[in-house]
């Protein structure tokens, strides 16, 4: 008897392969593209009122990037190989080709988006600052300080384009992370069309919330007031999304329940009792039900200022717990099952492992941190104000 | 002292004289010629199950854990006892993949049988599709295997196999499988499962080779692999595979 | 004379606005340097670091097969073991067990083989290597000769009644 087993299992199958680690990376990468969605709203969208949090946005989905990769060379048995994914990609490989989408999006969107935006402020620090910094503003240029009019117009032209290209971009760089699990048939939890859509409106949901979460601090932090227009349009396209993403995910379990396959019975058995808590409780519940009511509530009713900032920060926390239940469920869920239908296995998180809890708790503060070493670098909005500089 | 070209000349003749004679000596005496070079494209692997000799002894499971080093807790092969009740799930178990072979049964009234199990060496393999560097691959003989030098351990192969044969080894932290014993069938040796397999329950096949008795054998016999509906193309083939079977 | 006037007119516009619009947009060309510069640097490592028989016969490194082939032999092989036993073989080749291979009760033997008075083996556990396979059990084949152990022989070993290679009774 093997403990944690019940029923029968694969021998190999004891262990679980993907840990809490690569629960983590979707989750990252989630909220990546959910960021760059947000700022994607003003800029090719129009959508004036969010504009105080455009630059966070940008900010925001480049700290969370550049963490991305890191649970999975902590996951990987032989990190000092990945650059092979680069070297000799296996073209029909989801994983390989998400290297390059990966770099495609960091280089060529994220951070041409970001230095065009900025460059103006870039220009003016490399002249106003001193020291080290000066040294920083000054590479950061590029070498070039030609800030006319006319040059800022045709920065915010190509801005266009690039953000443009960016909203596939994004749509691409998360449905690939649902596609990666999405196209394996030999999983039944994960093999459906709907997953790549399914996260990738649930990658918006989240990043989305991250930004508004994001936003409150940062203007409680500088003591400036919120722009309440802003922070309604964008709880309003967190409630929008999230309406979208709610009837994905019930769409895929209504449709699972009608077919009732050969795996239904044993994935059924295993929501009733292993993913209880995290799936039916946590993720349903509290991470999605909750904040949905609390943003319709928004919607049907005009409550105080006060009011309003209590619903939407609590809403968006508590989505941010969801989604990443969500990402719990999808990853840790689809391997507590025996491909044999006829058992289960457990999962046991590490403490102080290289894929443990500790591990974990950090590479989630890591962007954080980077989040507010980039808002000194880049400051987004100008002294006192909720606007940009 | 100099030696004229007349002196070279009948040196080298004497030499060329010996060589030859040793030569012919060597094929009279009747030593082993060299052997002859294993030929990729003239072989394409699998292996052939009969469900009813199975006896569940387990001698596969040992034999390929000392052949391979394979780690204890993880398996290229196992071997699983299903028993059947009308119209209930059936009662699998596998001890320890059955390393030591299998406890008493507990009930006699079933229907009960062994499956042995291996890596498929599927033709279209989904595990060789999906891993992102190239570290696994079918080989030009139909052996799916693993790069070791080559295979980050990222899983993705492991996820990805719908007959839960591959593993992580443990201290090479690289992705392990079953071989077909390539080291031994690229030298005229068979597997070390089917070598040791008391009652020739498994069998290796060359489909390649016209005088090997799989043809005949899948002419007059019903055979299926495991989850057909997979459409890996597997080539590891049961005779009597009940439907119970996973 | 005013129609020439008027075109050299619009061909000073424009080009005004081309050397205006090659003026504002040269910082373009900064970040387009650092990414083809990157690519210049990628390609350079890539032509380093890929294994030169990398897709040879597929999507890996050629060299793999061979250092997968040349992997030591644990099991010598039934044929291997007659060279030297054939009085054992013969027993063994009229009995009921003339299909079961030495090795699989007597263990890989290979480094026997190979030298034969270094690695002595050692002799089979008969206790419980006779009843992995005899074990009587619902799910063995039922024209597969099988007991129940214990009421068969009280704990008296195997061998005392059975000779291994040949068994007769």
């Amino acid at each position: 008897m093997i403990p944690g087993v019940d029923g029968f299992i694969y021998p190999n199958e004891v262990e679980l392969q993907w840990g809490l680690l690569i629960v983590l990376y979707p989750y990252i990468t989630g909220l990546v593209a959910g960021a760059f969605i947000l700022a994607s709203l003003e800029r090719v969208f129009k959508v004036e009122a969010v504009r105080p949090t455009y630059r966070l946005a940008l900010l925001t989905a480049l700290a969370f990037l550049l963490v991305a990769p890191l649970p999975l060379q902590l996951h990987l048995g032989h990190p000092e190989r990945s650059l092979e994914m680069y070297l000799t990609p296996h073209r029909s490989s989801a994983m390989a080709m998400f290297g390059f989408v990966y770099l495609w999006y960091l280089m060529v969107v994220l951070l041409v988006e970001i230095w065009l935006e900025y460059r103006a402020d870039i220009v003016q620090l490399a002249q106003t600052t001193t020291g080290w910094r000066r040294l920083v503003y000054k590479l950061l240029t590029l070498g070039s300080e030609n800030v006319s009019p006319e040059a800022r117009q045709i920065d915010d032209r190509v801005s266009y384009i690039v953000t443009v290209i960016g909203i596939p971009s994004a749509f691409l760089l998360h449905g690939y992370v649902g596609f990666i699990f999405g196209s394996i048939k030999a999983n039944p939890w994960w093999s459906t069309p709907l997953m790549p859509i399914v996260f990738l409106f649930s990658a918006m949901v989240s990043g989305i919330a991250a930004v508004l979460v994001l936003y409150m601090a940062f203007m409680k932090v500088k003591k400036t007031p919120i722009d309440m227009s802003c922070l309604d349009t964008v709880a309003k396209y967190l409630f929008y999304t999230f309406v979208i993403d709610f009837s994905l995910e019930m769409l895929d379990l209504l449709h699972r329940t009608y077919e009732a396959d050969e795996s239904f019975r044993s994935l059924d058995f295993m929501v009733h009792t292993r993913l209880w808590g995290s799936q039916v409780i946590l993720q349903i519940c509290v991470g999605t039900l909750l904040p949905l009511a609390m943003l319709a509530a928004n919607q049907v009713w005009r409550f105080s200022e006060l009011r309003r900032k209590a619903m939407y920060l609590i809403a968006s926390l508590l989505t941010m717990v969801g989604i990443f239940a969500m990402r719990w469920n999808v990853v840790i869920g689809g391997q507590l099952f025996s491909k044999s239908f006829l058992g289960y296995t457990t999962y046991k998180v590490g403490f102080a492992a290289r894929e443990g809890l500790l591990s974990a708790i950090g590479l989630m503060a890591l962007p954080f941190i980077i989040v507010v070493v980039l808002v000194k670098l880049l400051p987004p909005w100008a002294e006192g104000k909720a606007s940009e500089v | 002292m100099d030696l004229s070209r007349r002196d070279l000349f009948k040196i080298g003749g004497k030499l060329l004289m010996l060589a030859s004679a040793g030569a012919t000596l060597d094929e009279i005496i009747g030593a082993a010629p060299p052997p002859e070079a294993y030929r990729m494209a003239d072989h394409w692997w699998g292996m052939l199950i009969d469900i009813d000799k199975c006896i569940g002894c387990g001698s596969c499971v040992r034999a390929c854990s000392e052949e391979n080093h394979v780690p204890s807790g993880y398996f290229r092969t196992w071997v699983e006892r299903y028993q059947v009740e009308e119209g209930k799930q059936p009662q699998v178990d596998s001890p320890n993949g059955a390393m030591d072979g299998f406890p008493p049964s507990q009930r006699m009234d079933l229907k009960s049988f062994f499956v042995p199990k291996l890596c498929n060496q599927c033709a279209s393999s989904p595990c060789v599709q999906v891993c992102p560097v190239g570290a696994t691959f079918v080989s030009p003989d139909g052996v799916v295997l693993v790069d070791e030098t080559y295979c980050l351990g990222c899983r993705y192969c492991i996820q990805a196999c719908p007959y839960g044969c591959r593993y992580l080894h443990p201290e090479k932290h690289t992705v392990d499988k079953c071989t077909l014993c390539y080291h031994r069938i690229t030298k005229g040796l068979t597997t070390a499962c089917c070598e040791n397999c008391p009652t020739g329950a498994r069998q290796l096949v060359d489909f390649k080779d016209p005088k090997d008795p799989v043809h005949e054998f899948l002419r007059n016999n019903k055979v299926e692999v495991l989850k057909p509906y997979m459409a890996t193309q597997a080539k590891v083939y049961y005779k009597d595979l009940d439907g119970a079977v996973r | 004379m005013a129609a020439r006037k008027c075109g050299q007119k619009y061909r000073f516009r424009l080009g005004f606005a081309l050397s205006s619009l090659f003026r504002n947009a040269g910082h373009l060309i900064r970040p387009a340097l650092v990414l083809l510069a990157g690519l210049a640097i990628f390609l350079l490592i890539r032509a380093v670091l890929v294994p030169k028989d990398f897709g040879e016969y597929g999507h890996y490194r050629a060299g793999a097969l061979e250092m997968i082939s040349a992997r030591p032999i644990s099991y010598a092989g039934h044929s291997q073991c007659v060279l030297c036993h054939d009085q054992e073989a013969k027993a063994h080749g009229g009995g009921k067990h003339a299909n079961v291979s030495c090795e699989t009760c007597h263990g890989p033997l290979a480094k026997h083989a190979a030298d034969p008075t270094a690695n002595v083996p050692k002799l089979p556990d008969v206790a419980n290597l006779c009843r992995r396979c005899h074990e009587k059990d619902a799910a063995k084949p039922k024209r597969f000769p099988q007991v129940a152990t214990v009421a068969h022989s009280q704990g008296v070993l195997c061998n005392s009644c059975h000779q291994p290679h040949n068994p007769q009774l």
